[in-house]
């Protein structure tokens, strides 16, 4: 659209000042459409090209996204989108969406569907979910997903009586380390942001956390701005990651060993008095038993085993305790390494805890306070389950999220029941569990299996029914609570009518609920309003004003409920038994784990192996961008980052394509080899998500090497089922 | 009339891509080709490293090769200072693209015509900043205007030692290098 001189002017003069390159403050989306005029729309809405769920505003232009750029009200965005944001667009017009409802005609995995209206798939849905349900039980039925979708289908299936529901961001992600601060804390760290006051911090700790690649928008600025402003980063990582050329102390540490290093440093921030003795004193339990544990961990022996430089060690730790606790030892995210992992994070919450970052300035922010008044809709409660699930396999501390792969071990064994069913949404779990032959493997032995996704993967492909989702930009969700420092409440609402036959997730489960016979659980009304209609009771019973969010700024603060720091009236609660940091757990101890971290050497490569590690592109998230045109543009193929002494050693050159092979045999697709110095003689790097084996994805197919295909081996955290995954090693084969 | 320039400070940039996204969405920049990029040059040898993030674009050079080599006028400078290509008058005769030491210039196959950034002029006339600087996530792209004394940019030149890519070539860029502003005092 063109824009005119006197539709800026116009503009102009609402905005404060109106000098050019005063950057046109946003203040309403429907006062900047109109300031332009013409068919220009403004819809504030809530980015999906990843879970940090940054608030975004789509320009649309005779109904048709523009541009997509972010939302300076929302503490997640702050103004800005990263790559995937900006290429939203690219998923919603990608020619490869899944277009209209199929129904498989043929073997599973050949690929061979037949076209299905809606009332045709979902009636059949309904049918199967029904005969399984009286035949084996409602818990016979189990659903996996990731992000939006997940919340219309754990209705369905709590209404149904299963509670057989996992999501991989716990046993293949952040679950460990959620339970071990909880276990320490009483609180995760912050669960759509770690709760990190990075841009006041003055030295910052990353361990196995690469920010800059792991392009969480709203903690990248504040990254950025630590960097600028001269914060030192101490980067421990066997890879010069971005965030490693960022540091002052890059940490090359040997793979598998970032525990010895954890405990060493706690035992110098205790054997030299570093701690924060007040804080310590006031807020914890449990110190002399960590100061006892930690003993035998000098920094001669961790020097030994990190095969890092003692002095490194020492003076890096020194450097933290200088300006604690203004610091921060970061929590991490994707936690699920080694099998052991817990113990891991554990290492990191005492860390903090005995630095007192915890609601300290450049340290950890206290929860925002806001009560948010709960909100049904007047759906009936949920029957009980008929039997308890197996969500949590045999692991003491598994949480809410579930186990991925103790519901896959049931499809496969029936023990202690039958699983019959799967509900995926949202998630390629070709992709996102290790050991892809189980996976395949149970999905075989399924009686019904149910997709709903956006793109026909290497998942959705196997199934029997495959309903096509519309994009994030084609339907509401949420509201969204926003727990940052502050909490509020965001806004996700169509830009554009879905397109094809797609349809919004909260629909198709709205659906399937009244075919199931269970319609006291489905939205309120039959329209496509209805969902918007119960955003609208919600903002009410919110007191959130739903005009506001909708039309003008798409996201609202909660008035006063940022308070993140403790003071003399505002001290921190902390929820465990003790209402302490317990730097001693005697829930772990009840359980016969250590209560205090321990070290455990973890298995070494063979001889001309290499451990695999693997890692994110800030261009993509998981698998599930590959396609998207921009993004792939940026970001094809994923490289094997070999260090370069190996790489002359092997006679391999840079760029040459090359095949890995693990320990089982398994080879992945050919890939390129980076030869590099930014990587130990040890391991080989690659980024996650590459190397699709799914036809219909035209641009991603076949683009680089998939990393889960190698993880065909890995180690179950004993205490949250996390399943660690770097303990997979490869040999290179250089005819590619 | 205003002098724009960008300054950008290396210390902040992550390497997320999303300025290059966002270009390429704003100014409907063909697949493959690209108006701005972010290099990551990582020198030394494990495990002693350094790197340098280096955006590059159009340095809307004050004595542009671009501008003097083009036989039809296509390439022009405007008041504003900017180097700007009028699609009309270009013939597609890439010789602006191979005097370019810069190499940021490419040909839209689709019309013909030589394409490059153009700090975003359609965003400047509605008062908004560049695509790229608007959405970099580290805040590492700052764009203004040098003829006011008190824009961002002028204020950090005069404060921080700065650089220019290929000063050596005498074309008289507009994008400025700086690491770390403003420093912890």
């Amino acid at each position: 659209m063109a824009f005119s001189r006197r539709n800026f002017l116009k503009y102009a003069a609402m905005s404060a000042g109106g000098a050019v390159l005063a950057d046109t403050p946003f203040i309403s989306a429907e006062a900047r459409a109109k300031a332009e005029g013409g068919n220009v729309k403004y819809v504030p809405t809530s980015c999906e090209m990843c879970f940090w769920k940054c608030g975004a505003v789509a320009k649309v232009v005779d109904g048709k996204v523009v541009k997509l750029e972010g939302n300076p009200f929302h503490p997640q965005s702050r103004g800005k989108l990263c790559a995937r944001g900006q290429a939203g667009i690219g998923q919603l017009y990608d020619e490869d969406r899944l277009k209209h409802p199929m129904i498989l005609d043929g073997p599973r995995g050949e690929g061979k569907y037949r076209k299905a209206s809606w009332d045709e798939a979902l009636t059949l849905v309904a049918e199967k979910m029904k005969a399984i349900a009286e035949k084996h039980g409602p818990e016979a039925i189990a659903m996996m997903s990731h992000g939006s979708p997940g919340d219309y289908f754990t209705n369905v299936l709590k209404a149904m009586g299963s509670r057989n529901i996992a999501f991989p961001s716990f046993a293949q992600c952040k679950g460990i380390r959620d339970v071990a601060w909880e276990l320490t804390f009483g609180h995760k760290p912050g669960s759509s942001c770690e709760r990190v006051d990075m841009e006041n911090s003055r030295v910052i700790v990353l361990l196995g956390t690469h920010l800059g690649e792991n392009m969480h928008n709203s903690q990248n600025q504040e990254f950025a701005e630590a960097v600028s402003r001269g914060a030192k980063i101490i980067c421990v990582d066997p890879r010069y990651s971005t965030a490693a050329s960022k540091s002052a102390f890059w940490l090359p540490i040997k793979p598998g060993t970032d525990t010895a290093l954890l405990l060493a440093w706690i035992n110098i921030v205790i054997s030299e008095e570093l701690y924060d003795k007040e804080y310590v004193e006031k807020y914890t339990v449990g110190f002399d038993e960590v100061k006892e544990a930690v003993a035998e961990y000098t920094p001669e022996w961790a020097a030994q085993e990190t095969e890092l430089p003692m002095r490194q060690i020492v003076e890096a730790v020194r450097e933290l305790c200088r300006y604690a606790p203004n610091v921060v030892v970061h929590p991490g995210r994707h936690y699920s390494w080694y099998g052991n992992d817990t113990q891991r994070a554990r290492a990191v919450a005492i860390l903090n805890a005995l630095l007192g970052t915890w609601g300290r300035k450049g340290g950890m922010w206290l929860p925002p306070k806001a009560k948010f008044a709960s909100f049904n809709d007047g759906n009936p409660a949920y029957p009980e389950a008929s039997k308890p699930p197996v969500i949590k396999g045999n692991f003491p501390f598994a949480g809410g999220e579930g186990v991925t792969q103790a519901l896959r071990d049931t499809t496969i064994n029936g023990k202690p029941y039958p699983i019959k069913a799967w509900l995926v949404a949202g998630t390629n779990l070709m992709k996102s569990l290790p050991d892809q032959r189980l996976t395949r493997e149970a999905i075989d032995s399924l009686d019904f299996f149910v997709a709903i996704d956006l793109f026909p993967t290497e998942t959705v492909m196997l199934a029997d029914v495959i309903l096509p989702e519309c994009t994030y930009l084609e339907r509401h969700d949420g509201l969204f609570k926003i727990k940052t420092r502050e909490a509020g409440v965001a806004i996700r609402q169509p830009a554009v009518e879905p397109m094809y036959e797609t349809k919004p997730a909260w629909w198709i489960g709205s659906e399937l609920c009244k075919k199931l016979g269970l319609k006291e659980y489905a939205v309120k009304g039959d329209g496509m309003d209805a969902w918007e209609d119960r955003m609208r009771r919600q903002a009410e019973a919110w007191g959130v004003d739903f005009e506001q969010l909708s039309k003008h700024t798409g996201y609202v603060t909660i008035p006063d409920s940022e308070k993140p720091y403790i003071t003399e009236d505002n001290q921190p609660v902390f929820g465990t038994f003790s209402e302490k940091i317990e730097l001693y757990s005697e829930e772990l101890e009840g359980e016969g784990f250590d209560p205090v971290p321990q070290y455990e050497p973890v298995e070494q490569p063979p001889k001309n192996m290499f451990r695999l590690i693997y890692g994110r592109s800030p261009v993509h998230t998981f698998s599930r961008t590959i396609n998207t045109q921009w993004l792939w543009e940026l970001h094809k193929e994923n490289e094997v980052w070999l260090n370069k002494k190996e790489a002359e050693r092997l006679g391999i050159k840079n760029g040459q394509y090359v095949v890995l092979e693990n320990q089982d045999g398994i080879r992945c697709n050919r890939i390129k080899v980076k030869a590099t110095e930014r990587i130990r003689q040890d391991c080989v790097y690659m980024v996650h998500g590459f190397g699709h084996n799914a036809p219909r994805l035209s641009r991603a197919n076949k683009s680089g090497a998939d990393d889960q295909q190698l993880i065909s081996k890995y180690i179950e955290d004993p205490i949250t089922g996390g399943t660690g995954m770097r303990v997979n090693f490869v040999k290179i084969i250089k005819e590619a | 009339m205003p002098r724009y320039a960008m300054v950008i400070d290396q210390s902040r940039c992550i390497g997320c891509m999303a300025c290059v996204v966002a270009c390429k969405r704003e100014n409907d920049v063909p697949p493959e080709n690209y108006r701005t990029r972010v290099l990551e040059i990582v020198q030394g040898t494990y495990p002693t490293l350094t790197t340098e993030m280096r955006s590059e674009l159009c340095n809307h050079c004050d004595n542009a090769p671009c501008v003097s080599i083009c036989p039809t006028g296509a390439s022009h400078h405007e008041e504003d200072g900017t180097v700007q290509i009028d699609r009309k008058k270009c013939v597609g005769c890439k010789a602006c693209i191979t005097s370019c030491p810069y190499n940021v210039r490419y040909i839209n196959e689709e019309h013909g015509y030589a394409d490059k950034c153009s700090f975003c002029q359609h965003r400047l006339r509605e008062g908004k900043k560049p695509a790229c600087v608007a959405t970099c996530v580290g805040g590492s792209r700052i764009f203004g205007d040098l003829d006011d004394p008190e824009s961002e940019v002028s204020k950090i030149l005069r404060r921080v030692g700065h650089r220019v890519l290929k000063k050596e070539v005498g074309t008289g860029p507009n994008i400025y290098y700086i690491n770390q502003y403003p420093k912890r005092a």
